[in-house]
């Protein structure tokens, strides 16, 4: 089992879920964020802090999201890691209202 | 001038509790770049507060935790003053007057009370009591659970009360590779409970449990979870609740507990019943616990404002044991404000205040479970402990410049004659625990006589 960041992260970026986790396993590349499965502890302090609802645990995904659970597996590892909050991308309001949140 | 976190004039802070908070805001002071002397003082020999002695044994992955806490305490700004009770062994005026800045991280270590008739009868337990037994909690070492009666009760449905009930409902075979105390699993062994409620007081999709915790009980080898159907009926604003953004997790919570309602029975030996809309008004026995009467509720009011409201009808479970789970609340330490109702220490963002609303008291402050109140799981207190030390370092120019910090700390504990232990000794500790695990498949087998640690940490 693990938790993984999906779709609705991209061009998003509010990086609320950073602040409570507590291990430290966020990464970042211009896009988005990815959680290393090898660091995170399945707490699941990320997931109602996501304002686009972007985070899932493993066996929660929804359909035909499924190829997340690699991506982040092989992003996260060499991406720098996020540990603070940082500003959201400019476009992230914007982006939050197209997916209806 | 030099002001305080410069390379010639360091910052003394304490923080007074080695859990969560304790230990992420000791991260977030070294993180600052300012230099720093930071002494985690904490009751126990032992650190980590609630992950070592809340979190189930069954649930490993999440002590990991502990593995950041490791490296904070490897920094050497960073300095464990463990077996040194706060108010006890030192007080609250003499760690005022030793440091620049104090900052109380020391959890909500007790029960809310019920207030009902008979909560005291023998069999009438607190979950407080019971996960610090199985934890191996040195102040629960001698606590006895009778678990010779069928039924067990747990009122309450956040997440505490499904450890409990897990605990009661799994094998011993499902614990016995886990961290739980050995005198705890010795005791299981020999449970005779077959049947667990788990009692709410409001509906179902008002229950405080996480849906992964939920989940679980679906795959305990030893017991069959299970609801009445009927009781899964929602009224409209429960219905408007779940449908709605806000509600995504009691939806999934609902949507499992009607895997619950249709469960077949397999003949596993125990069977766990959540119930919902009931009240506990009082637990009646002779010599102790027989039965728990409740009064049935209804919900009333607005869609997430829903309350419970008695409605005159009584039901009983007989029962031999029960655990109240209805929260934690803190323990006020002699000369630190403490705001009784919400049994918490009045604050603002961090900053403790005289009283509830009341003035900032200049360099004391404060951050976890005592500042928030018992809810929140780990991470949260990660985000809190950021907020109390941005309070504290916007602050550094109003701080008192002249404090010993350490030197004069140990001065304190030497004249009060306390030895304390440091981390090096803590991690002797450790290292004993995991060894005197291994033979028994287990991760570690705590100590849990606070004698038993101070022999390895002075040995
Ligand atoms: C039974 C239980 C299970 C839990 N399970 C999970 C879980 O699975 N996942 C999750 O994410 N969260 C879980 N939580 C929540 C999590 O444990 C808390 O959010 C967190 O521990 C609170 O951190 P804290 O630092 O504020 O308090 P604590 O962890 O309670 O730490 C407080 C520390 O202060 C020390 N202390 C108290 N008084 C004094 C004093 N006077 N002097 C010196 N030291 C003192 C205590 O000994 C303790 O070490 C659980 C909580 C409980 C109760
Ligand atoms: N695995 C995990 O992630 C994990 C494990 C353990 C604990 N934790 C966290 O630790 C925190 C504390 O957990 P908790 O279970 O102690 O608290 P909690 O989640 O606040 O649950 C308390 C429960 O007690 C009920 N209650 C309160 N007063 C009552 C009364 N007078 N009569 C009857 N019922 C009453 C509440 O019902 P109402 O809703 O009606 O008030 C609620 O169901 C939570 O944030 C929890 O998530 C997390
Ligand atoms: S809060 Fe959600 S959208 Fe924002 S960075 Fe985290 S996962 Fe991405
Ligand atoms: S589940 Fe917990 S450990 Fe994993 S990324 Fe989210 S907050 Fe971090």
């Amino acid at each position: 089992m693990t938790t993984v960041v999906t779709e609705n992260c991209k061009g998003c970026r509010f990086t609320d879920c950073v602040a409570v986790c507590p291990v430290a396993c966020f990464h970042y590349d211009d896009e988005m964020l990815y959680i290393d499965p090898d660091v995170c502890i399945d707490c699941s302090a990320c997931i109602p802090e996501c304002p686009v609802e972007a985070i899932f645990e493993e066996d929660d995904l929804p359909e035909g999201q499924e190829q997340w659970i690699e991506i982040n597996a092989e992003k996260a590892p060499d991406l720098p890691l996020i540990e603070e909050p940082m500003e959201a991308l400019p476009e992230a309001e914007q982006r939050k209202a197209d997916l209806g949140f | 001038m030099s002001s305080l976190g410069d390379e010639s004039s360091p910052l003394r802070v304490a923080i007074i509790g080695s859990g969560p908070s304790g230990f992420y805001a000791t991260e977030a002071l070294i993180k600052s770049g300012l230099n720093v002397e930071i002494d985690l003082i904490e009751r126990l020999p032992a650190p980590y507060g609630l992950v070592r002695n809340g979190v189930a044994p069954d649930h490993p992955k999440l002590k990991q935790a502990i593995e950041v806490y490791k490296k904070v305490a490897q920094n050497p700004e960073f300095n464990f003053v463990g077996n040194v009770t706060v108010g006890v062994d030192i007080t609250a005026e003499d760690l005022q007057q030793t440091y620049h800045a104090v900052m109380y991280t020391c959890g909500a270590e007790t029960d809310r009370q019920l207030g009902i008739p008979g909560e005291d009868l023998a069999g009438s337990h607190t979950a407080t009591e019971f996960v610090g037994w199985y934890n191996g909690h040195p102040d629960y070492r001698d606590r006895t659970f009778d678990l010779s009666h069928e039924t067990a009760v747990v009122i309450g449905q956040g997440n505490v009360a499904a450890d409990v009930a897990r605990i009661l409902a799994k094998s011993v075979d499902e614990l016995k590779h886990t961290d739980i105390a050995q005198h705890a699993l010795d005791a299981l062994a020999e449970s005779r409970v077959r049947t667990i409620y788990v009692v709410g007081r409001r509906g179902p999709a008002q229950a405080k449990f996480a849906s992964k915790e939920l989940k679980e009980f679906l795959e305990i080898e030893n017991c069959r979870p299970y609801i009445d159907p009927v009781e899964l009926e929602l009224n409209p604003a429960s219905e408007e609740e779940i449908n709605s953004k806000a509600g995504r997790g009691n939806k999934k919570n609902v949507e499992i507990f009607h895997q619950f309602a249709g469960s077949e029975d397999t003949g596993k030996p125990r069977i766990c019943i959540a119930t919902f809309l009931k009240s506990p008004l009082r637990l009646e026995g002779g010599e102790r616990l027989e039965k728990v009467v409740f009064e049935a509720n209804e919900l009333s009011g607005e869609p997430f404002g829903q309350s419970a409201q008695g409605t005159g009808q009584t039901t009983e479970i007989a029962c031999g044991i029960l655990f109240r789970s209805i929260g934690y609340n803190g323990v006020p330490i002699p000369g630190v404000p403490f705001y009784d109702r919400w049994g918490t220490i009045p604050n603002d963002a961090g900053r403790i205040t005289s009283e509830q609303g009341g003035a900032v008291v200049p360099g004391l402050y404060t951050a976890g479970w005592i500042k928030r109140g018992p809810s929140g799981i780990i991470g949260t207190n990660r985000a809190c402990a950021v907020e109390s030390v941005e309070s504290l370092l916007a602050d550094l120019g109003q701080l008192d410049a002249d404090r010993p910090g350490r030197e004069g700390l140990y001065q304190i504990l030497g004249r009060n004659g306390v030895r304390h232990v440091n981390f090096i000794q803590w991690e002797k500790i450790d290292a004993a625990e995991v060894a005197a695990g291994e033979p028994k498949g287990k991760p570690r087998e705590k100590f849990t006589r606070q004698a038993e640690m101070l022999a390895v940490a002075n040995g």
